[in-house]
């Protein structure tokens, strides 16, 4: 905090040089050519900024840091979800690559600033995705959808319209969830509560936990629901369970806030991971939910995404929208053209979109696979425990269930990446690391005390 | 199966008026007038009125996607051959604040999402310290400080007497500023004003903010664009950084490589140490990863690409003297139509000393509402017309539409 001042930062004999500089410049030129003088050779004495303390790496992101300074051979990115081939390499989907060459051959395209909520077939076409092409609240135009930047940049609007103009300010994180989200919402001005979700004993969802949470929460609160393959612990809900939530949640006037990070990247059906989603929707109530293509389309770097707002009536959405503008402005003006025309092409046209689809399925069982591997390798080693979680969990993430102490061992000993909460990314997995991560958790758990997460 | 309830939880949610700024766009849009002129949102146009793509970042794209890199998560900070790229370019290559480390360099969403971060930075570690801000400014450093929680005032700046700079009164405010104070200046061509200060009043700036030991935060919109020189445009940013005070510079790719819809610009701070630089780039980081995890990557590489290619350099290079050069002649021709048809002898030079994209006419709301309703001559309501969206063609319609504004409206 700005006390007093900090004066004479100069000595008088460099204030008088840089005086004297100024009167032989020629009145009215630039000085560009004067900064070469020497009279700051040793820069401000003091900084404004001294109390600034090095922030810590994030944690997730902090793992492909590390991992990429390690110079072993046999090292294995298991850290931040970004999907692999079997041959560890990264993938551009061909349709993809098909649409962006659409994009730079059209000679009609130009890079003019988006709208504030993003390009509008976008828009459409993202909100069919999630909800159906045939949903009344589409239908009754009672949805309002902003493109943001990817999964986080729609949260995080969501969030930051909530504070403004939703009379709650608690919002109910599963425990665990995603590290990010805790962050986006209380800078984004809400209260972070949790509600229970991990059971450590089956590896598995404490669903009478969730529910008893989730039933005391004040009314009206804000829920935050992964709507499928839950990260960190790729465990879901069943579609009973879910019933269950959307009637108590209905009953307790919450409202949810669903986090759609892997559409049709979990089961390998676009409109099966839509389930949960939809039948919030079916129920006529009103919900938000925050959609990345960032893992259905590959497009992580491009940060394409949208928030859309289901709202009880279409002069409310239109409100709603208008206010969202509002939020976008101040933060960056208008989203990224690039990653949202890509994905307007492909959901745009029925042949990429029918390529999408097949290619979205190969992910989505080279995963699976994935799975059936991992397990059959543990159970070859006659690793202790019950390894059917592995089986059971799905999309990109496992909860292995090891502890900090057995992951540190893992990655000092067999250079295996992953976060420190015992998550492993099924996507940076391939059929030639598999044993070797195998052999690392074989090596975990038998060496060191295995205890309960 | 439970119904939810009928009350809507947004019934209270009130309906926002449309963005000043790019609301005048859409009023553009809908008017039916073959007589209609948008100079409303600041985008380049051709002399045909048209948008445009410069051929360096059509090339750039072409590289980009014939070499097939993947889309993969940038870091937090962004994409590192475009941080680099982007300071040098701010404060030349061989600058010793490059060489020192002394410069934190984060990729944002260009202009506005780096101000944003710079905002959301200063109300973390500088809290309470008030942000001045020029009268006028651009229209959304206000609610991108309001939305920061970070407080802010003006200091005077345009003289609608002179249509010019109010120097004496610049330099009074900043003088009466609380130490500490934080002065966000424009780097050059002033959004909405187009009066930039001459070198020897940057000089008379840099003295009153170091006396005040006042932080200057310099919004870079137009490096390139505003003159043709890249240096030239940077002058006043280097002059304050070769005296070696510390600052913030936004940068924005949007207009200069007419960038705009890919976002793409960066926040910097130049500070006493390499040290002090980490940890601030650290705290950058900290704050960027809940509004958006991490920056798009197309933008930055076309940056990086063209940048770091000395051929699409240089063409880069005559491409903005391009643009720069047809608004300046525009300007030229605008202001021989205005003197020509005003009978009164008004001094209309103001248009020629003014730089850049904008300038500021002098007319009043009620002139600029006439602009619009009588001549279809879309601006803002402050004076402001855009001249990137003026072509020569169009100038003595203007000059028609300006005089009767300002002679017949009150």
């Amino acid at each position: 905090m700005m006390e007093e001042g900090r004066k004479g930062r100069y000595t008088s004999s460099e204030r008088r040089l840089q005086a004297l500089v100024q009167h032989l410049s020629p009145s009215g030129s630039s000085l560009a050519g004067v900064v070469q003088m020497e009279v700051t050779a040793s820069g401000p004495v003091g900084s404004v900024f001294e109390h600034v303390e090095q922030a810590p790496e994030d944690p997730i992101l902090g793992v492909t840091v590390a991992y990429n300074k390690d110079p072993s051979p046999i090292k294995v990115n298991l850290g931040v979800g970004a999907y692999r081939t079997e041959e560890g390499k990264p993938v551009i989907l061909n349709v993809v690559r098909k649409a962006e060459e659409r994009l730079l051959a059209d000679r009609s395209r130009y890079k003019e600033y988006l709208p504030i909520t993003g390009l509008a077939d976008f828009n459409k076409l993202s909100a069919k995705l999630i909800f159906g092409k045939e949903s009344p609240a589409l239908l009754e135009k009672r949805v309002a959808t902003a493109q943001c930047l990817s999964g986080t940049g729609s949260l995080r609007v969501g969030a930051e319209f909530l504070a403004k103009h939703y009379f709650q300010r608690l919002v109910f994180l599963p425990a665990p969830t995603w590290g990010n989200h805790h962050k986006i919402f209380s800078n984004g001005g809400l209260t972070v509560k949790t509600y229970r979700y991990y059971d450590p004993r089956t590896r598995g969802l404490d669903y009478q936990g969730m529910v008893e949470d989730i039933r005391a929460a004040p009314s009206g609160s804000l829920i935050l629901l992964h709507a499928c393959a839950h990260n960190p612990t790729g465990v879901d809900p069943t579609p009973e369970q879910w019933e269950g939530l959307r009637q108590l949640i209905r009953n307790k006037r919450h409202l949810p806030f669903f986090d759609s990070a892997y559409q049709g990247f979990a089961s390998g059906s676009l409109d099966l991971d839509a389930l949960a989603v939809r039948s919030f929707v079916a129920d006529g109530g009103e919900l938000l939910v925050a959609q990345s293509f960032a893992k259905n389309m590959g497009l992580y770097g491009e940060r394409v995404g949208s928030l859309s707002i289901v709202c009880k009536k279409e002069a409310i959405a239109t409100h709603v929208e208008s206010q969202l503008k509002l939020v976008i402005r101040p933060m960056y003006s208008n989203p990224p053209i690039h990653g949202a025309s890509i994905v307007a092409t492909i959901l745009g046209d029925s042949e990429l979109y029918a390529e999408w689809t097949i290619e979205l399925k190969a992910m989505a069982n080279r995963i699976i696979s994935m799975r059936h591997q991992l397990h059959s390798a543990i159970q070859a080693r006659g690793t202790p425990g019950d390894w059917t979680h592995i089986l059971k969990q799905i999309g990109m993430f496992s909860f292995t269930g090891l502890n900090r102490e057995q992951v540190a061992f893992m990655t000092k000993e067999y250079h295996i990446y992953m976060t420190s909460d015992g998550r492993i990314s099924m996507a940076g997995l391939s059929s030639k690391t598999v044993p070797h991560l195998a052999d690392a958790i074989h090596a975990a758990v038998t060496g060191l005390s295995f205890s309960r997460q | 199966m439970a119904v939810a309830v009928d009350v809507s939880k947004f019934e209270s949610v009130t309906m926002a008026p449309p963005d000043p700024i790019l609301g005048v766009s859409e009023a553009f849009k809908a008017d039916s007038s073959p007589l209609k002129l948008n100079l409303g949102v600041g985008a380049y146009r051709t002399e045909e009125l048209q948008p445009y793509v410069l051929d360096v970042v059509k090339k750039a794209e072409k590289l980009m996607l014939e070499s097939g890199e993947f889309k993969e998560y940038l870091p937090i900070e962004g994409l590192a051959a475009f941080n680099k790229a982007t300071a040098e370019l701010l404060l030349g290559a061989d600058n010793p604040v490059i060489k020192q480390g002394r410069i934190a360099t984060v990729q944002g969403l260009s202009g506005t999402g780096s101000l944003r971060l710079g905002a959301a930075f200063i109300q973390r570690y500088l809290p309470g310290v008030k942000v001045l801000i020029s009268s006028p400014t651009w229209g959304n450093h206000k609610n991108i400080l309001n939305d920061s929680g970070v407080p802010w005032s003006e200091y005077r700046y345009f003289d609608p007497t002179t249509v010019g700079l109010d120097f004496s009164g610049m330099i009074e405010d900043i003088k009466n500023a609380t130490d500490g104070s934080i002065i966000l200046l424009h780097g050059c061509a002033h959004n909405p004003t187009g009066i930039d200060p001459t070198a020897e009043q940057w000089g008379t700036i840099a003295d009153v903010i170091e006396e005040k030991s006042h932080l200057p935060f310099f919004d870079v919109a137009y490096q390139g664009f505003a003159s043709g020189s890249l240096d030239n445009d940077a002058s006043s940013v280097r002059q304050f950084v070769a005296r070696g005070l510390e600052l913030f510079v936004a940068q924005s790719y949007s207009k200069n490589l007419g960038l705009y819809a890919e976002r793409i610009g960066a926040i910097n701070a130049v500070v006493s140490s390499s040290d002090v630089a980490n940890r601030i780039k650290s705290q950058l980081k900290r704050l960027a990863r809940p509004m958006y995890s991490n920056p798009p990557v197309h933008g930055a590489r076309i940056v990086a690409n063209v940048v770091g290619d000395p051929s699409l350099f240089d063409e880069w290079r005559s491409e903005m003297q391009l643009m720069a050069g047809r608004i300046k002649g525009v300007r030229q021709s605008l202001y021989d139509a205005l003197s020509s048809v005003d009978e009164n002898g008004k001094d209309w030079s103001f248009i020629l000393k003014q730089i850049g994209m904008f300038s500021f006419t002098g007319l009043n709301k009620n002139q600029s509402d006439n602009m619009t309703d009588k001549w279809h001559v879309y601006m803002t309501k402050d004076g402001r017309i855009s001249l990137a969206g003026l072509s020569l063609a169009k100038c003595e319609y203007l000059a028609d539409a300006i005089i009767d504004s300002y002679y017949n409206v009150k």
